[in-house]
This record gives structure tokens, sequence and C-alpha cells, in this order.
């Protein structure tokens, strides 16, 4: 697998990167190395083996459906959600107009 | 049902509809954090440092959210994935913080099921259509934008940030704006029995994308569009009919249909094309590195599988085989789960206050319910959930109907009066003297004076004009003032007139 000029764009594009035409140029090479590396992968024999999703033998931890049962993941914390943002107005974040 | 089909100028086109429903899952706390989800709060106070997507917060799906979809698939004979995993859409937009949707694209939690319609409930021999349902998956809803509270800005609310989604995909099984209806019309009814979604679409709860291409009769599927975010059953109808006909006037002129994503105007009933979309198709799909794969025990399948209530289809066959309903009341009766709880509240009491078993009862009680006590309920501008009269208070009016205390008719004023006052049937019927005369000698009066006044009726009636017995009844009920048995009445009417 290699990527030209042209998918370099789109990906900067779809991640909404600003890329200049040097830089993009220059990236070609770059990423089709790492990807070149990551290929070697392919390489090891893996029939029989199955599929790993974790690196460690574990399982997904649900939580109950309680209202901040935890205070660093509940809610009620307007002023602390809204204290990065570079303009917030009457509870809002305000964005420039975004209007299908 | 006729087939619905298009008169274009070059001939007959037919619809090809598909259903993408989000329904809300009903929860106290979102999917992946603990802040709460109740519609209407002041914006932004149901937001965790999760789902405003501060770094280094990480997701732990909430098990109820799990819960519910697994019952919505069992609820709708799906095949339940005891595997499935997380992945991330990414995209970008103002209302999603995380810069990717939280969804399942490769390994859906409940695959292949289905949904019977029927197809005109007007008119059982219509038959019903069995919808394919392709897929649930759950997923996490976006916040809210506004755009018309300040000049240059938009604001963002993220308190539905986060909120669990079921995404229910149909199969493009549809073929007419009706179908369609129907379709959405049974989902929402049994997602509101499953109790997984309170199916409220005014207030966003259930929405839908609507798939619709046209194509000639037996043909391949033509190229579809997409219109987005459809929050009634009325409006997906009118924006199917809309849609199909726009594409047949642009395939008749000549045209192609361009697959996009397009937007449904309530105000005029027409779709328009959502440009700004257009090149935004390419998702980046990937498995969330966040979320390990999601594996449910036979034990939680289980608990999902016996928490499930009496479904809309047994339960209206139950009603119509078991209770003895007409197919008419036994629809009403079940078309909702609120309806449906409220009349088997009422033959419960009913059947204990008049010592029968429910199916003696059931009958009267759908009646009472759907002719006597949803119009008066109209008429106040009222619905069940706010009826003034509980089933146990309607039950002690129907028990006195049933011994023959009261008269039908007497018991519609009865029921006015127990609106009006709060009050209990016999305490009504006690204080205004309504009890019904079974007395023969009084009725025997009444009736004699009846025929004594109304000689020359008596000599049409006798001479063949047998229609005139409704007019004597009708003047014995009221020189009684409505207190006569009826049956006494017609029997000793019958007797006099001989």
């Amino acid at each position: 697998m290699s990527v030209n000029t042209a998918d370099v764009a789109k990906i900067a594009s779809l991640a909404r990167i600003k890329v200049s035409e040097a830089q993009l140029e220059a990236m070609v090479p770059e990423l089709n190395g790492i990807l070149a590396w990551v290929e070697q992968l392919g390489e090891v024999d893996v029939t029989g083996v199955t599929p790993m999703t974790a690196v460690i033998p574990n399982t997904l931890r649900l939580r109950d459906d309680v209202v901040n049962a935890d205070p660093l993941t509940g809610g009620d914390i307007r002023d602390a959600v809204l204290a990065n943002a570079p303009v917030a107005e009457h509870g809002f974040f305000g964005v420039p107009k975004v209007i299908e | 049902m006729s087939s619905y089909r298009i008169q274009g100028a070059t001939g007959e086109w037919e619809v090809v509809i598909g259903l993408e429903v989000h329904a809300q899952i009903t929860t106290q706390a979102k999917l992946f954090s603990g802040s709460a989800t109740a519609f209407g709060a002041e914006p932004n106070t149901q937001v965790s440092l999760v789902d405003a997507a501060m770094p280094g917060m990480l997701p732990v799906p909430n098990r109820e959210c799990i819960r519910q979809a697994v019952r919505t698939g069992m609820a709708i004979d799906a095949q339940i994935n005891k595997w499935s995993r997380f992945d991330r859409k990414n995209y970008f937009y103002a209302d999603l913080p995380q810069g990717y949707q939280i969804s399942q694209l490769y390994h859906p939690l409940v695959g292949e099921g289905q949904i019977e319609i029927v197809l005109d409930e007007k008119n059982p021999e219509a038959g019903t259509k069995v919808i394919g349902i392709e897929r649930i998956h759950v997923e996490q809803d976006a916040g809210k934008l506004m755009h018309d509270q300040h000049p240059t800005m938009s604001y963002v609310d993220l308190n539905r940030s986060g909120v669990a989604l079921m995404e229910i995909v149909s199969r493009p099984d549809m073929r007419s704006p009706a179908e369609a209806g129907a379709y959405l019309t049974k989902l929402r009814q049994i997602l509101r029995y499953v109790g997984s979604c309170d199916g409220n679409m005014d207030q966003g709860s259930m929405r839908a994308d609507v798939n619709v291409s046209v194509r000639r009769p037996g043909e391949e599927f033509g190229t579809r569009t997409e219109t987005k975010n459809v929050n009634s059953v009325r409006f997906v109808m009118a924006a199917i009919e809309h849609e199909a006909s726009r594409q047949v006037d642009v395939l008749e002129a000549g045209g192609k249909i361009v697959q996009e994503t397009r937007l449904f105007d309530p105000g005029t009933g027409t779709t328009r094309s959502m440009r700004s979309k257009e090149d935004a198709h390419d998702y980046r799909y990937f498995p969330d590195p966040d979320l390990l794969p999601l594996e449910l025990s036979d034990a939680f399948l289980e608990e999902c599988r016996a928490s499930l209530p009496e479904l809309p289809d047994a339960k209206r066959a139950r009603y119509t085989e078991t209770l003895g309903l007409s197919a008419y009341n036994a629809a009403v009766l079940t078309a909702d789960v609120d309806t449906a709880a409220w009349f088997e509240t009422l033959i419960t009491a009913s059947a204990a206050k008049q010592g029968k078993d429910e199916a003696a009862v059931a009958k009267q009680a759908a009646n009472w319910l759907t002719s006597e006590l949803f119009g008066a309920l109209n008429k106040l501008g009222k619905g069940l959930e706010d009826s003034p009269v509980s089933p146990e208070a309607a039950a002690e009016l129907l028990s006195l109907v049933g011994d023959g205390t009261i008269s039908g008719s007497i018991a519609k004023q009865v029921l006015e009066k127990m609106l009006e006052t709060g009050d209990g049937a016999a305490a009504i019927v006690e204080r205004e003297g309504l009890k019904q005369t079974t007395d023969t000698g009084a009725i025997e009066a009444a009736v004699d004076a009846v025929l004594a006044a109304n000689a020359d009726k008596v000599e049409q009636y006798r001479g063949g004009k047998e229609a005139l017995f409704g007019f004597f009844v009708g003047q014995t009920m009221k020189a009684m003032a409505g207190k006569g048995n009826p049956q006494l009445v017609n029997q000793v009417l019958k007797a006099k007139l001989g």
C-alpha cells in the first residue's frame, strides 16, 4: 500500500489540516515509509491465531445507569466545561455561524 | 392496498423506501458518561468532561443502554450479537466536540430482525407485510446548534452530546408513503412497549433518515437520496411523496439522480440538497481504541429476554381471541402501551367488583372506554394519562351498569358528573337519585300514561307501523327521567301494545 500527493491532500482535507504544496511533497515519502514499515507485520504467519483486540486479557467494563455517580464523569459543571471556550455566552459555547 | 405508483409523463414509477430511525434510549445517564439525559435542562448543565471531549477522558459504556438495545432487538426477533464493537465515525462539526461519533459500523449489537405492519388499519382484508430490519446499533447523539440567537455566532448546547441512541436500519422493503408511515408507527409502538425509547417525536427522541429511490416496476433499484432528521410520521410520508415525485421529474427530463443528503422543510413539504456535506462522506471509520469489544454473557441475555413485556401483536391477538374484543377495539386499546395498561387495570378492577372473570367484563369495559371515556376526555381536551377518572373509579361505574343499578344512558350522565366533581359513581347515583327503577308497577303506570296520551300513534302501531315502538320506549323513558329499566320497559310495552 502506498499513497500519492492526491491521497495526502485528501487526508489532510478530511482531517482539516492545512498543508502547503511543498509540505505535501515532503509528506508523501514520509507516509509511504511508515506504511512500508507497518506492512512488515504482514510477513508474520498468523494462521490459526485469533485476532487480538487488546494486549492484556481484559473485558469491557460497564457502568450502572446512575447520574453523576462519579463527579469526575458527571454533569452539573457548566463553568468548568465552558472555562476554556474562546467564547461562552448565556451558558452556550459561541462558534462562528454554521448554517446548513 | 393497491400498489402505490407515481404516474409520470412516460409511464408508471415505483417508489422504494428504507428508513434509518434514531431512537433515544430511555436512561438516566448518557451512553459513556454519568451526566443526565433529561429533556429541557439549562444549556450545558448536563455535560461532563467526557461529553465535552476534554483530553484524557475515557468512555465507559452504560449497561442500561446496552440492555435496552438488546431488549429492543429481541422484541423484533432479531439476532443478538454477543460480540460487538464500537467504531469511530470521523467528521468535523460544531455540535460534535470529539471530532468523531462513537458508533458501531462493522460489528453492530443487533443483527437481522423484522417488523410486521398492517397495511390498512381500516380494512382487515388488506393484510400485513413484513419489513426487514437490517441491524440496530448503539451510538452517541450530537449536541444542539442554535443559529438564531446571535447575528454572527451559532450557540452550542452539548446537553444532548453523548446521549445514547439506537439506530434502527430497515431494509428497503417499503413501497409507499403509507407503508413507511405504518412501519414508523409500529416501530414506535414496539419501542414504547419495550420501554427502550419514549417515542416523543416532538422532543426529538425519535427521528428518521428517509432513503428514497424510484424505478420502473420490476426493474433494478434506482439511485437513492437520504433526507435527514424527519421528526414525525406525517412529515416522513410528506418527504417521501415529495422526494419521489421530484426524482421522477428529474429522470423523465433526462436527468440523473445524485446520491446525496437532503433536508426536509416542514413548512413547504419539500426537500432540498445539503450541499455542504457532499464531500463529507468519507468518515474514515476505525475501531475505537478507547473501548474493548462488548461481550455479553448468557445470563445478561436471559435477563433481557425475561424482562420483555407482552408485545403489541401478542396483546392484540389475546384481546380478540381470549377477551373476545372486536378487532377495532383491540387495535385501539393496544395502539399505545399506556392505553393498554389503563384498560388492563380497568378490567382487573371491574372483574373484582363484579365477581366475574376478566373475559366476562372485557367487552363492556372496552366499549365504554373507546366510546364513552375517550369521547368525554376528548371534549375536555385531555388524554387518558390525565383523565380525572381512574380505572378503579371507572370499574365502580361499570359495576353499577353491570348489576342493573343504572342504565347505560344514565351511566353517561354519571360519567359527566364524575369528570366534573371527581366523586365516585355510587355516591353520585345515590345523591342524584339516579337508580334504575325495576318496580313493574311504576313502569306500568308510566306506560299507561304514555299510551293514553298518544292514542293516535297506538292506533297506527297496531295498524302495522311497528317503527313507532321506539317512540313509545323513548316517551316512557322520558317520563321516568331515564330511570326505567330498559328491558322491563320493553317487556311492559310489548305486553300492553300486544
